[in-house]
């Protein structure tokens, strides 16, 4: 229990459009234990961004319910002050554009000193630069005393992204939020990247919180896994037993439609990713693009529940899913 | 007679510097490539950015401009600008990265995917309607929807229009530049499936340009690994997979996500020993100025740039 | 930067030289000629066109150009018939006030855009915003001359507290210090004037530049860091607007020569632009010439100036 560094109960983050609220994460119940990698994976309208940026509070127009504790204090009612001391120290968060998540304008030393100057009060000028070159050097940048009088423009991407990295680890945080981290990158860089974040996290030994799109990122970088669909967590695992004894229809689909050895053709999901506002709000989000699978087999109110020892799925719909084998199967199951 | 052949394709951008803005310098975008191609195969062309991949495909279809080098079509030097014929840019088409920009935003569905037609053919406006409403069906977006805009479809749906642009003049050949690299998986898997079909139906030749090996090996025949503007290897998937020569495509291939969480540790040391070589032997792998070789052949369909025997 | 510089340098030389050209050109269509208005109207055809031959007025235009041009650089500008004498000293005392009234005005303009601009731009869609930016469209929509005869109506006449002409107090002996107070507190109110009308591109200006940066990523990763919401704008979005604005600057004196022309003229103000009216409805023409020359050579430099400014303060082209 008191390896548990954060709580997220039944969280709910809308977002205004016209005159309405809607949610685009719904009910989201986690935890993440110290020293563990928690990966987040979804498609684009998934929830899995707004996700992390409620546990930042970084959304500046958004309506945020629910619970999220880090070491037991509730980020959702905090005051913007205690906020602001958390932020940067407790937490931190990399960003996946490493071209624009820069000031274009400041040097990277000071972009590294900005972050130590708001924390750590007693860290003089000279103490400062000492620990931002240390963290240069640290994220694998050679030359890091010149790197620190540089501008962003004049670094490549894979260099700013560890300018960011070493932004985010500066006082070392309990909690690391990775939000695609590598998707901008080619892949060699990305190899390199993520090699540095198992890195980091022997050293600081944080709870990380990564976020991607990319299955293969995931299998090689978490422990746990949770997929997301429409909001929702709808399947939670730990990361081997995900991968070997997949369950909820969406991830399966989601599986079979990555290109991998001696696959013919590729899954693909009927229908298309549902819009904030055309969210299915009850029953099971993912019903509608899974049409031949019978609606009594559908939970009114899907939960979680426990399969195996840490293996979560939502709805039951999972126990009555199978792959239509040919289009015949298939349009039969929509008429 | 190959079907399409490059003859050491160059392609080289101005640097402009000094006081008086002069010409400088050049960067060697494309720096002597030469590959030929098979009509109803697919070839992919990988490499990172700024490798030059891209503008290979470009210069192909006659986007960039040629520094030096032949492009035969048919055995019809392209490149020659007293036969550049229209059969060409009719033949040869391009689907290009980015769904959401590549579609002009004012233009209906309709002029977005008659457009080659009316450059092309002279078809009244019922046969045009017809055609377009045929292509839609072909590309499986519903051939009601020629009156609408493109931010009325989704990621995969404008991809598709993109591709039903493409076919509109039943080319031979498609350039297709990055065409999944921004859409999420599962669209992804949908326009790659829809790719496969519509090449069995119109034998169409691919020219696939990605960084995504994972895609390009699930997709192409052939593969090319470019780097700096040349290639250093080039061979059947299997090939490129399976006995992978020069040290850039080892690297390339270990970057690659395990997607067997179990192999894990595994992967961690494959990579670990093959950076290790990278690093003990970029100086036997490429030039002093870090270029690759030229290529030589090992085997019928693999060839490596390996340096010359001396 | 330097390479940047002197390349922008060299490309200020032919624009002042086709300036030059043009201003010459305009000069050759007006009626008359240098001649016409100098002379006794009882002189004989015959000895003026002597005269015409003497002062080299029949010579092809290349030579009179290179003429004019060498007369320019040695600082001769010609001779005002409407008031006997060189056009360079005539010019040189009314020089000094129009500077000083567009300092004056390029102050007021700063001090009250740059916070409007801030207020705007961080609340951007408040109540106060909305104030601010519909007191800009009604700047835009005011004209210059109208906006300042008004001034001077309720500041100048009803209140009585600026002067209501001159650039100075009679009877001050130049170089005290009440000379000086002075011709600052004639400034004022004709600065004033200017002021208020031409901050409102710069507030909108900067209110853009504002909303536009709030949204950068950038801006969230300050947040991230745990910087406050006043550091956050003080530190990054701020810094990051002013930089157009600072090189907005060199526009602005550009665009402050219009305002002097007709706010001159309103308050009296003995400048170039009461000088340049007074000139044109006098048909002064060799003074209408020379000031032409000077705005136009004024707004080139103010937009030379831009340029350095930019290639100072912003990094992307100061490392290069």
């Amino acid at each position: 229990m008191s390896n548990e560094l954060l709580k997220i109960k039944n969280l709910k983050t809308s977002f205004r459009i016209g005159d309405e609220y809607y949610a685009a994460v719904d009910d989201v119940t986690l935890t993440l234990n110290k020293n563990e990698v928690l990966g987040i994976v979804g498609e684009s309208g998934s929830g899995k961004s707004a996700l992390a940026f409620s546990i930042m509070r970084l959304h500046t127009r958004a309506k945020i319910e629910g619970e999220i504790s880090l070491n037991n204090q509730n980020i959702v009612q905090m005051s913007k002050s205690k906020l602001n001391k958390i932020r940067g120290d407790e937490m931190a968060m990399i960003f996946q554009d490493p071209l624009t998540a820069l000031n274009p304008l400041m040097p990277i030393g000071r972009q590294i000193e900005e972050t130590l100057f708001l924390h750590n009060k007693k860290l003089g000028q000279q103490g400062r630069k000492e620990r931002a070159i240390e963290l240069l050097n640290l994220v694998g940048i050679l030359r890091a005393e010149r790197v620190y009088e540089q501008f962003p423009h004049e670094l490549s991407g894979g260099m700013r992204q560890r300018v960011i990295i070493a932004i985010a680890i500066a006082n070392d945080p309990e909690l690391l939020i990775a939000d695609e981290p590598t998707t901008a990158l080619d892949v060699t860089i990305q190899a390199q990247i993520l090699d540095l974040i198992r890195e980091l996290k022997e050293k600081i030994h944080a709870g990380i919180i990564l976020i991607t799109h990319d299955l293969g990122v995931v299998a090689e970088m978490a422990d746990r896994v949770a997929v997301m669909y429409a909001g929702q967590v709808v399947e939670i695992a730990p990361v081997d037993r995900l991968f070997e004894n997949p369950l909820h229809p969406y991830t399966k689909s989601l599986l079979n439609s990555v290109p991998t050895e001696g696959q013919d053709r590729l899954h693909v999901i009927q229908g298309v990713v549902p819009t904030l506002k055309n969210l299915p709000r009850t029953g099971c989000r993912f019903a509608e693009r899974i049409p031949w699978v019978d609606a009594s087999h559908h939970e009114d109110n899907p939960t979680l529940h426990e399969v195996e020892s840490g293996h979560f799925v939502r709805c039951t719909c999972y126990e009555h899913f199978y792959f239509p084998d040919n289009k015949e199967e298939l349009e039969n199951g929509i008429s | 007679m190959a079907f399409l052949e490059v003859k050491d394709l160059q392609v080289y951008f101005p640097v402009k510097g000094g006081i008086f803005n002069r010409t400088v310098d050049h960067i060697k975008a494309v720096d002597g490539v030469s590959f030929e191609m098979e009509q109803g195969k697919t070839y992919g062309l990988v490499g990172e950015s700024g490798s030059g991949k891209s503008t290979t495909g470009r210069a192909i279809i006659g986007l960039e401009e040629i520094t030096s080098g032949q492009v035969l079509f048919d055995g019809k030097d392209i490149t020659d600008k007293k036969t550049k014929n229209k059969a060409f840019r009719k033949d040869v088409q391009m689907i290009f990265q980015d769904p959401y920009s590549s579609l002009n935003p004012r233009k209906r569905v309709l002029d977005i995917v008659a457009e080659p037609l009316r450059n092309f053919e002279k078809l009244s406006k019922f046969e045009e309607r017809k055609r377009v409403q045929e292509l839609l069906d072909i590309v499986n977006v519903s051939p009601d929807s020629i009156f609408k805009y493109p931010h009325e479809f989704s990621g995969g749906q404008r991809q598709r229009i993109g591709v039903a642009r493409a076919i509109a003049l039943k080319p031979k050949l498609i350039i297709a530049d990055e065409p999944v690299s921004a859409l999420d998986v599962s669209v992804q898997a949908q326009v790659l499936n829809f790719l496969q079909e519509i090449q069995k139906e119109l034998n169409l030749t691919y020219l696939f340009i990605s960084h995504d090996l994972g895609v390009v090996k699930h997709m192409c025949d052939n593969i090319s690994i470019m780097y700096k503007g040349r290639y250093v290897e080039q061979g059947s998937t299997k090939d490129i997979f399976e006995n992978p020569q020069h040290i850039y495509t080892k690297r390339l291939i270990a970057a690659i996500p395990d997607i067997n969480p179990r192999n894990r540790e595994k992967q961690f040391e494959f990579r670990k020993e093959v950076a290790d070589e990278y690093r003990k032997s970029f100086n036997h792998y490429f030039d002093s100025n870090g270029l690759a070789f030229a290529l030589q052949s090992i085997s019928d369909t693999h060839k490596v740039a390996l340096p010359e025997k001396g | 930067m330097w390479k940047f510089i002197v390349r922008r340098l060299l490309i200020t030389f032919p624009q002042i030289v086709f300036l030059s050209v043009l201003v010459f050109v305009m000069a050759q269509f007006m009626p008359g000629d240098a001649l016409t208005g100098l002379i006794d109207p009882n002189v004989s055809p015959e000895a003026l066109e002597i005269q015409r031959e003497r002062l080299g007025l029949n010579n092809p235009w290349y030579v009179q150009y290179g003429d004019w041009v060498g007369g320019l650089v040695q600082g001769d500008l010609g001779q005002s018939f409407r008031f006997k004498m060189d056009v360079t000293a005539l010019i040189s005392e009314r020089v000094m006030n129009t500077i000083l009234l567009s300092a004056v005005s390029l102050f007021f303009t700063y001090i009250i855009a740059i916070p409007l601009g801030i207020v705007s731009g961080r609340y951007n869609d408040s109540p106060l915003d909305s104030f601010i930016t519909g007191y800009s469209y009604l700047g835009f929509a005011t004209p210059i001359f109208i906006f300042a005869l008004v001034m001077l109506w309720v500041f100048g006449f009803i209140l009585g507290w600026f002067p209501t002409s001159g650039s100075v107090a009679p009877g001050l002996d130049a170089g005290t210090v009440e000379y000086y107070i002075s011709k600052l507190y004639h400034s004022l109110l004709p600065g004033l004037s200017i002021a208020l009308i031409s901050v409102v591109s710069t507030i909108q200006y900067l209110r853009s530049e504002i909303v536009d940066t709030k949204q950068r990523d950038f801006i969230v990763t300050a947040r991230a860091k745990g910087a406050s919401e006043n550091r956050v704008y003080n530190k990054h979005i701020f810094r990051n607007s002013l930089l157009p604005i600072a090189a907005f600057f060199g526009w602005e004196i550009t665009s402050l020569i219009s305002g002097t022309v007709f706010v001159e003229s309103v308050f009296s103000y003995p400048g170039m632009g009461l000088l340049f009216l007074e000139s044109v409805t006098q048909r002064d023409f060799s003074v209408v010439t020379a000031l032409v020359l000077l705005f136009g050579i004024a707004s080139i430099l103010g937009a030379l100036l831009s340029d350095i400014i930019l290639s100072i303060v912003d990094p992307r082209i100061r490392i290069k």
